[in-house]
């Protein structure tokens, strides 16, 4: 292939918006791997039923996606914070979690993308918005809006995040529970009830995700399992938690995926997430901004 | 039991298995019969690992899968007969689990479980692009018709799966009362305190992938020839990560009895379901099953009937009261 200019800033340029999207498929996890450590392996699942939920909505009432996914996050920060209690319960209380709760995750996952199947089939599907279509053009740049909408509003829902982690108290009560649960007993805080609100915001965030998903591009139940990979290596390069950390790793698997499927072809560019995991996990398993 | 007399009796049962299921006359019975065998190694395997030292592997299908691709990938080069695919196709997927444990399992347990999940799907990447296998498009594998001494194709490959899987249960056996198996144990209960007491965690760990992915490798190599044409989505399906984990979930992780009870029932209840229902409903069944147990019977079936062997309807009584009186119970 001949090397080309605008062929590598565009593929630059859209491996940063992607990313944008990566991250806010990630924060999730950020949560509630990073900071809770609980390995919730069914994020990507839930990450497709908010898909399918914008899809809804958008299909029978022609909402926006993305507002129709702000409508729904209080049901996903309740389904969430359901099913974090059953959790507790069954295996973080026992001492379980870490065979018996890997595979209660895996079996969500399993549940969640049969159910979509038997409900919705296998085909493909997609949303309508005035922002699907129409492109930016500055000078030698396509701005595709259909990636650079979802990447704006998720740049907005990670920063709204991180001031809801670092100034208010709830935020810093789900810091504080990361590093210490006994601690936070003495303070008069419930830590169980932290990491309820705070597994609880990790899945209302999937539905934004989920939102986003369906406008960058058409999604069927099984299409969760890609992000399984590239979800736990941002999250694992970005340093575990750091939501900071989130974003530049993403940006950063956003860039280097997209300059694979440009130069190699498509086909090639799920095995770049694995490639990144494995290398971060042998040379630096802290992550960019590891505490 | 010797060691000797396990492999004899299982030998036995498995002969008697093979002679009523030559009685009914219909090849269905070898082909319904062959997928629950194949789950029967699956799940042991799997079992060496997850159940032995607590290491759980979501890419049970990557390394069955990867069985299976060696079978294909030497049938375009020479037809080798089925016994050698299964030692080559044990002998690659036992190096993809050492390497994948030598990367991985220095770190926390999470991270071992997500980059097997991640495993799978570079390695279908990898298959996808490898035309010599057929790619995306898949491969063709004749099968023959009839083998020399016992004719039809299909019951010769139920005795090399019968056999696989008597291999597996009697290696599980052996690990279960041995040192190897005891050191697994120490690592499942308390990694930290038992490299303390001077146990080589690592090398434990390692020989464990090593074992388990070779069995699931040899579980896939004779695939090919069931199946008769192989495509990376058939070969890579997710039921064999999730029904690997959920037998032997099911049926107990401590003993290798366990996955053998795990297959059997939700093996035969897939193969009812599939023909009854649907496949999809089917899977559906495994996820709840599999949910439900890990929540309400954690130790699974073997657990449930320690239980009630040890606390006899009586027995029990008391013991609940006695409880009743103590002001907290110990979790």
């Amino acid at each position: 292939m001949i090397f080309s200019f605008d062929l590598l800033i565009n593929a630059v340029m859209s491996g940063v918006l992607i990313g944008g999207f990566y991250a806010a498929v990630t924060c999730g996890v950020s949560l509630s791997f990073g900071i809770l450590d609980i390995v919730n392996i069914a994020h990507p699942a839930f990450i497709i039923l908010g898909s399918y939920v914008a899809y809804s909505a958008n299909a029978t009432f022609g909402l926006d996606p993305i507002i129709a996914a702000i409508v729904v996050m209080p049901a996903f920060y309740a389904l969430g914070a359901v099913i974090y209690q059953v959790y507790y319960v069954s295996f973080e209380k026992r001492g379980q979690e870490s065979l018996r709760g890997l595979a209660f995750f895996f079996g969500l996952l399993f549940i969640t993308e049969v159910s979509l199947v038997l409900y919705f089939g296998v085909d493909y599907r997609y949303v309508d918005a005035a922002y699907i279509g129409p492109s930016l053009h500055l000078s030698e740049l396509d701005v595709p809006l259909r990636i650079l909408m979802p990447c704006l509003v998720s740049l907005l829902l990670i920063a709204t995040l991180q001031l809801i982690l670092s100034r208010s108290f709830i935020g810093r009560a789900i810091m504080a529970v990361a590093q210490d649960p006994f601690a936070l007993r003495l303070m008069a805080v419930d830590p169980i009830r932290i990491k309820r609100i705070a597994f609880g915001i990790s899945i209302a965030t999937a539905s934004l995700a989920g939102a986003f998903l369906i406008i960058i591009q058409p999604v069927e139940p099984s299409v969760g399992r890609e992000y399984i990979g590239r979800v736990f290596a941002i999250c694992v390069l970005g340093g575990m938690g750091s939501l900071p950390g989130t974003v530049i790793a993403a940006m950063l698997l956003g860039v280097v995926e997209s300059l694979t499927s440009t130069f190699y072809g498509p086909s090639w560019a799920p095995a770049v997430s694995f490639g990144f995991l494995l290398l971060t996990l042998a040379v630096r398993p802290a992550g960019i901004l590891g505490r | 039991m010797r060691a000797s007399t396990f492999l004899l009796i299982c030998l036995v049962i498995s002969a008697a298995v093979f002679a009523s299921a030559n009685s009914f006359g219909n090849d269905y019975v070898f082909f319904a019969g062959y997928v629950v065998l194949q789950y029967i190694v699956l799940g042991t395997a799997w079992n060496i690992l997850g159940g032995y030292c607590g290491y759980v592997n979501f890419g049970s299908a990557a390394f069955f899968a990867l069985g299976a691709y060696s079978s294909v990938a030497i049938y375009k080069f020479y037809p080798l007969p089925i016994p050698a695919l299964l030692i080559i196709g044990g002998a690659v997927s036992g190096v993809v689990g050492f390497g994948m444990g030598y990367l991985t399992l220095r770190l926390r347990g999470a991270f071992f479980a997500i980059a097997t999940l991640a495993l799978a799907v570079v390695l279908q990447t990898l298959i996808v692009n490898w035309d010599y296998v057929g790619g995306s498009r898949g491969a063709y594998i004749v099968r023959p018709e009839t083998i020399a001494p016992i004719g039809n194709y299909i019951r010769y490959l139920f005795l090399v799966m019968i056999l696989l899987a008597v291999a597996a249960l009697f290696i599980a056996r052996l690990i279960e009362h041995s040192r190897l198996g005891y050191g697994f144990a120490t690592i499942r209960d308390d990694e930290l305190a038992a490299e303390a007491c001077g146990v080589p965690t690592l090398r434990l760990k390692l020989i464990a992938t090593t074992i388990s992915g070779a069995l699931m490798g040899m579980a896939g190599a004779p695939f090919p020839y069931y199946i008769g044409y192989l495509q990376p989505s058939s070969a890579f399906g997710l039921d064999y990560a999730v029904n690997s984990i959920a037998m032997p979930l099911i049926g107990g992780t401590t003993s290798w009895l366990g996955p053998l009870i795990g297959a059997i029932l939700l093996g035969s209840l897939q193969q009812i379901a599939t023909v009854t229902i649907s496949s999809a409903v089917n899977l559906l069944i495994v996820g709840v099953i599999l949910v439900v147990f890990v929540i309400v019977a954690p130790n699974g079936i073997i657990g449930l009937v320690h239980h009630y062997l040890q606390h006899k309807p009586e027995d029990f009584v008391g013991r609940r009261h006695v409880e009743a009186e103590s002001p907290e119970t110990v979790p």
